[in-house]
């Protein structure tokens, strides 16, 4: 009944860059489909104009003065990094272009 | 086993500022228990042994040089493990992040050390505090002290777990769903979630943003209100936190009198979808209150009918997003796939390897509710949800100054038993969710056990937002009645954890 | 990269319609990042201005920047848009290696500024109303160096390096509303808008405006629709033009790609480009695709912006003068042509001719030695006026030495170069080179006597009336004065010596 498809799931797993077997695709569709069948009813919960709540307290304006902090030092920053060169953090080729 | 070890955080605490006993001398105790039991409880991923002592030395130290303490000084704690500490690896309870050492603490870990709290070690949790039975953690699930063959809760069920079996006094947690209030519930422990924004979320590593909050797990009200009055507070690096200190939670725990109170029964949350002995401890503590002269009136909060569907849109579709940075580039799991793979690649393999099952079915169930021609109907509809709930609490807080609820439906299920069954699993939560929604606080305190089974039931009362205070007084106040009206105290029914390991079969 | 196919420009124009769409990324100056206090300075050593917030540590929370805000309201009101009473910032939501946090915290459907328009002046000297559609608070990427590959670009790369020093600085994305009417000169306009934008957020001291440093960044978008057609053409993004040459080169090829594509019967691709400098044209990045489902949603972890009007107003006082008035106030002070005043600002040399007349040059005097000598100069090392290694002030004082008679002309050019080469300024390098116009006439006298002496009938024809005659005579004495004589005064001289009999 769901709108979830193998090829949906392909396509989120994609998105969110995580790798997914041909079983996982399998197991997902099935489980999403459960869930995104019974999490579909709040489409009917708000009929009328109910405005959205991004925020549970409200609160505004919460700003901080442009002045400088510590900073971490590079061999901090760099301290979890799996790998590094020259100062910077080192990443396999990129594919796509942004 | 020592008896220090049973005594509340307040009673230690004063031991220790009478010099009656060193922080170390509690500490080492903790630790003997820790060393002890964890291999079979599982409550703690990381133990402190060295850096924990080294703190408490300093602050005995610092006692016996006369210099001003903090009152909880020398007193030791767990830490659940998705908050982030500079000495201890933070796991989040995953893979991904095994053996990372942040190079930052949390604000409230800060607080802690600022306290002279010797913080004794990283408590277990579902993976990225999602779940509610610990059996999603990458470690392996903790196990309830109560009876080892069943959950502690989730997410938080280290935490819970260590002070319900004594491996610590208290203990910080953290509820985006109920992952403080449901394990306190299954646990016979105190669990709270504060008002959002009350305390720091700065160095907690985001589930849902909208939703998470640090909150105290202790065996008692008294001392989850100190443990409170400890780590609330505005802070600016979290752009989210009150800007005003709501008060002392401790004054307001030593408030017994519920006269004239209004207290409201939720009436969607109560009836067949709750476990019969879960049932029964509710309505006696309901006549206990009434009969202490609170007044027990009825609410009705229809929205709550949508408030797991709204939760399983909102939570997956933030932690969706938070969850984008674990990545291999800066910190973590790196998983480098054979040949000459592209970083796209890496990060999809790591992913992978790197996230549970869990994990994964929300992240992707996260970016379908806010992927382009869903988000209205899914992420846009839950958001719409949140006001409903919202509007909902106000009405029933224009007729009561707290509601109360059973804190779940059931006492704790078998390890194994909901595992497989999302959807079952989501249940548990339908009483703690709508707190979340809101942003209102919350409270489990125990409420004997059920009489089917033997084990913990947990009783709910919720506040409007910012009035933490009455949860205290209220929770303090049925804590006295409780133990007046059964001539004892619940945790001293748990059995020996000794025994239970011993006895096997789990 | 294959070489496209070009329609000539102008018969491009016959056929087609242009339309372009602008978007100008501003980087602000404040002293710290959008969302957190690191330092937000250029060119420090890797990873040193970085916090656990801008490397997207867990658990790490984002915190407004109040300068930030103010700065970008106060482009908004430049713009002439309005300024939103509510907005929240968003999560744009995209994996890449120099995003942190893997989204970029932006504001998607509540910018902080919206709907507003401004009047841009091209070379030609016709106006046009450029529309604003809005202008938006986002944080800037890291720096990715690409390793291993022959170009230093992407293709072909072994591995790359982050750098997040960048990353959080705020900037402000000003966004057109699509630009009809443009014609031929589109790409002028492209050029003179951003242009215009530098201007504006130099004078309002919000950014460095440095296009050569990134400090301002456009991505024009280029479509094409045969005459009358009412649908929109399929339109191209061409991103990397880091200079306003390149802005009009950009637009001005994409124009012609088009047509050319367009006239053999083909279809253009929507995608992004990338502009090269060095070969003058654009290749094909990456296609837009539904890779580009960015799942915006409002950013949990800030609360809502909402600034007062009595803020508003505030920052509203503080705005410098309005370009357009400006520029009407300075040609009207200086007294120059419209043709004059119009070279000036096409060269982008306003900025300097104004620091030059305030450092006490004549507005013509400044006019010709910047349109003049210095963009020569310019043009001959393939650079932009601005990047010249000198000051107004230095122009000035300059222009002051040759109105006192000091320099001539061809000395004050050889002056400059030495300023250019980094030796001074000008009064330093005519002392250190002893390069002042010999205004002693008896040092002259004595040349020109030197001089007559092996030309002895140039005074015979001077005293005929014959005074061209003294020319040679000229040559020979300023060539014996290695230049540095006034040649207006050797002829003086020469004249009176005829004179004198």
């Amino acid at each position: 009944m769901s709108e979830i498809t193998p090829d949906l799931v392909r396509h989120l797993a994609g998105l969110s860059r995580i790798l997914v077997t041909d079983e996982e695709v399998t197991h997902l569709t099935e489980q999403l489909s459960l869930i995104v069948d019974s999490v579909a009813t709040v489409k009917a919960a708000v009929e009328g104009d109910v405005p959205a709540t991004s925020h549970p307290i409200a609160m505004a304006n919460v700003f901080r003065e442009d002045v400088v902090e510590a900073s971490m030092t590079q061999d901090q920053a760099l301290s979890g990094a799996p790998d590094s060169a020259q100062g910077r953090f080192k990443v396999n080729a990129i594919l796509g272009e942004e | 086993m020592s008896d220090l070890v049973k005594k509340n955080a307040s009673e230690l605490v004063s031991l220790l500022q009478s010099r009656e006993i060193s922080s170390v001398e509690l500490t080492t105790e903790f630790l003997n228990r820790i060393n002890a039991t964890n291999g079979v409880v599982n409550s703690y991923l990381h133990v402190n042994d060295e850096t924990a002592l080294l703190a408490a030395a300093t602050v005995d130290g610092s006692r016996a040089a006369g210099k001003p303490l903090h009152p909880l000084a020398g007193l030791p704690i767990a830490v659940k493990d998705n908050l982030t500490t500079t000495d201890a690896p933070t796991t989040s309870g995953s893979k991904i992040l095994e053996g990372w050492v942040p190079p930052y603490d949390a604000t409230v870990v800060s607080k802690l050390r600022a306290a002279g709290m010797p913080i004794l070690g990283k408590t277990n949790l579902d993976e990225f505090a999602m779940g509610s039975s610990t059996e999603f953690s990458a470690f392996g699930p903790s196990r309830n002290p109560w009876a080892l063959d069943r959950i502690p809760g989730g997410s938080g069920g280290g935490s819970s777990s260590a002070v319900a079996g004594y491996l610590a006094p208290i203990a910080l947690g953290s509820d985006t769903g109920g992952s403080i209030r449901f394990p306190a519930s299954v646990t016979g422990t105190v669990g709270i979630k504060p008002t959002y924004g009350a305390v720091s979320r700065y160095g907690l590593i985001a589930l849902a943003s909208s939703l998470d909050q640090v909150g105290p797990v202790s065996r008692n009200v008294l001392d989850a209100a100190l443990l409170q009055d400890v780590i609330a507070g505005h802070d600016p690096h979290d752009s989210t936190s009150l800007p005003e200190s709501l008060g002392s939670m401790a004054e307001a725990a030593k408030k017994l009198d519920v006269k004239g109170m209004r207290i409201g029964v939720i009436k969607e949350l109560t009836g067949a979808g709750f476990q019969t002995g879960v049932s029964e401890r509710f309505n006696q503590s309901l006549q206990l209150l009434a009969d202490a002269g609170a007044e027990i009136v009825e609410v009705s909060c229809p929205s709550f009918e949508y408030a797991i569907a709204a939760y399983y849109l909102i939570l997956p579709a933030e932690a969706s997003s938070n969850l984008a940075k674990f990545d291999s580039v800066r910190f973590g799991m790196r998983v480098a796939p054979e040949g000459n793979p592209t970083i796209e690649r890496v990060m999809a393999a790591t992913r992978e390897a790197g996230f549970g099952p869990e994990v994964k079915r929300r992240i992707i169930l996260g970016t379908y509710a806010l992927s382009s021609g869903y988000y209205d109907a899914y992420y846009g509809s839950a958001q719409k949800v949140r006001t409903l709930i919202q509007r909902d609490f106000a009405a029933a807080f224009e007729k009561a100054d707290v509601l109360v609820s059973p804190t779940a439906p059931t006492t704790a299920f078998k390890l194994g038993e909901k595992v497989e069954d999302p959807l079952a699993m989501y249940l548990n939560d339908i009483a703690t969710i709508p707190a979340n929604l809101a942003g209102i606080p919350g409270i489990s305190i125990p409420n004997g056990v059920a009489s089917e089974d033997g084990l913990p039931v947990g009783i709910q009362f919720l506040a409007p937002a910012r009035e933490d205070a009455r949860l205290y007084h209220v929770g303090a106040a049925l804590e006295a009645m409780q133990d007046s009206a059964w001539g004892y105290n619940m945790m001293s029914q748990a059995p020996d954890l000794h025994d239970l390991i011993a006895k096997g079969g789990f | 990269m294959a070489k496209a196919e070009l329609m000539n420009y102008e018969k491009a124009l016959e056929q087609f319609e242009v339309v372009i769409g602008l978007e100008v990324h501003v980087e602000l100056n404040t002293n710290t990042k959008m969302f957190c206090g690191c330092a937000n300075i250029f060119g420090d050593e890797p990873n040193t201005n970085v916090c656990p917030i801008c490397i997207g540590l867990p658990g790490s929370l984002p915190a407004v920047n109040k300068k930030a805000v103010e700065s970008s309201i106060a482009i908004g009101l430049a713009l002439g848009c309005q300024i939103a009473p509510n907005g929240r910032f968003s999560r744009k939501n995209y994996f890449y290696p120099d995003l942190a946090k893997n989204f970029q915290t932006s504001q998607y459907d509540e910018p902080i500024a919206f709907e507003g328009s401004i009047e841009v002046e091209v070379p030609s000297g016709k106006k046009f109303t450029v529309e604003i559609e809005r202008a938006h608070m986002e944080e800037d990427a890291g720096k990715l160096t690409h390793i291993g590959g022959n170009t230093g670009r992407i293709q072909g790369a072994e591995y790359s390096l982050v750098d997040y020093n960048r990353a959080g600085v705020p900037l402000v994305e000003i966004v057109t509303k699509v630009v009809y009417g443009a014609g031929a000169e589109a790409p002028e306009l492209a050029a003179a808008y951003v242009r215009l934008i530098r201007e504006m957020v130099k004078a309002m001291d919000v950014s460095d405006a440095r296009m050569e440093r990134g400090n301002v960044r456009c991505d024009a978008n280029v479509s094409l629709r045969p005459h009358g057609d009412p649908k929109l053409g399929t339109r191209t993004e061409t991103k990397n033009v880091n200079s306003l040459r390149s802005i009009e080169r950009a637009v001005r090829y994409e124009i012609q790609r088009q047509a050319h594509i367009l006239a053999n019967g083909g279809k253009i691709t929507q995608e992004t480009r990338h502009w090269h400098e060095d070969k003058g044209a654009t290749s094909a990045g990456r296609p837009k695709s539904d890779a580009d489902d960015y799942r915006y949603f409002p950013e949990p972890d800030l609360v809502p912006v909402q600034p007062s009007v009595e803020w508003v107003e505030s920052i509203r006082a503080t705005l410098p003068e309005n370009p357009a008035l400006r520029r009407r106030r300075l040609q009207d002070e200086w007294a120059f042509s419209d043709l004059e005043f119009r070279d000036v600002v096409n060269a982008g040399l306003l900025d300097q001719l104004v620091e030059t007349v305030e450092a006490g040059a004549k507005p013509q005097a400044a006019r010709k030695w910047w349109t003049g000598e210095l963009a020569r100069l310019a043009n001959s090392e393939d650079k932009d006026v601005s990047e010249l290694n000198i000051t107004g002030v230095q122009v000035a004082e300059l222009a002051t030495l040759v109105e006192a008679g000091k320099l001539n002309d061809r000395l004050a050019r050889e002056v400059l170069t030495y300023v250019l080469a980094g030796e001074g300024s000008p009064a330093q390098v005519v002392a250190a080179r002893g390069l002042e116009v010999v205004s002693d006439d008896g040092a002259l006298l004595a040349a020109i006597d030197a001089a007559l002496a092996s030309q002895p009938d140039v005074l015979e024809k001077i005293r005929e009336g014959k005074l061209q005659a003294a020319g040679a005579v000229i040559g020979a004495v300023m060539q014996a004065m290695k230049g540095s004589a006034d040649a207006g005064r050797v002829r003086e001289l020469i004249i009176e010596r005829a004179n004198q009999g």
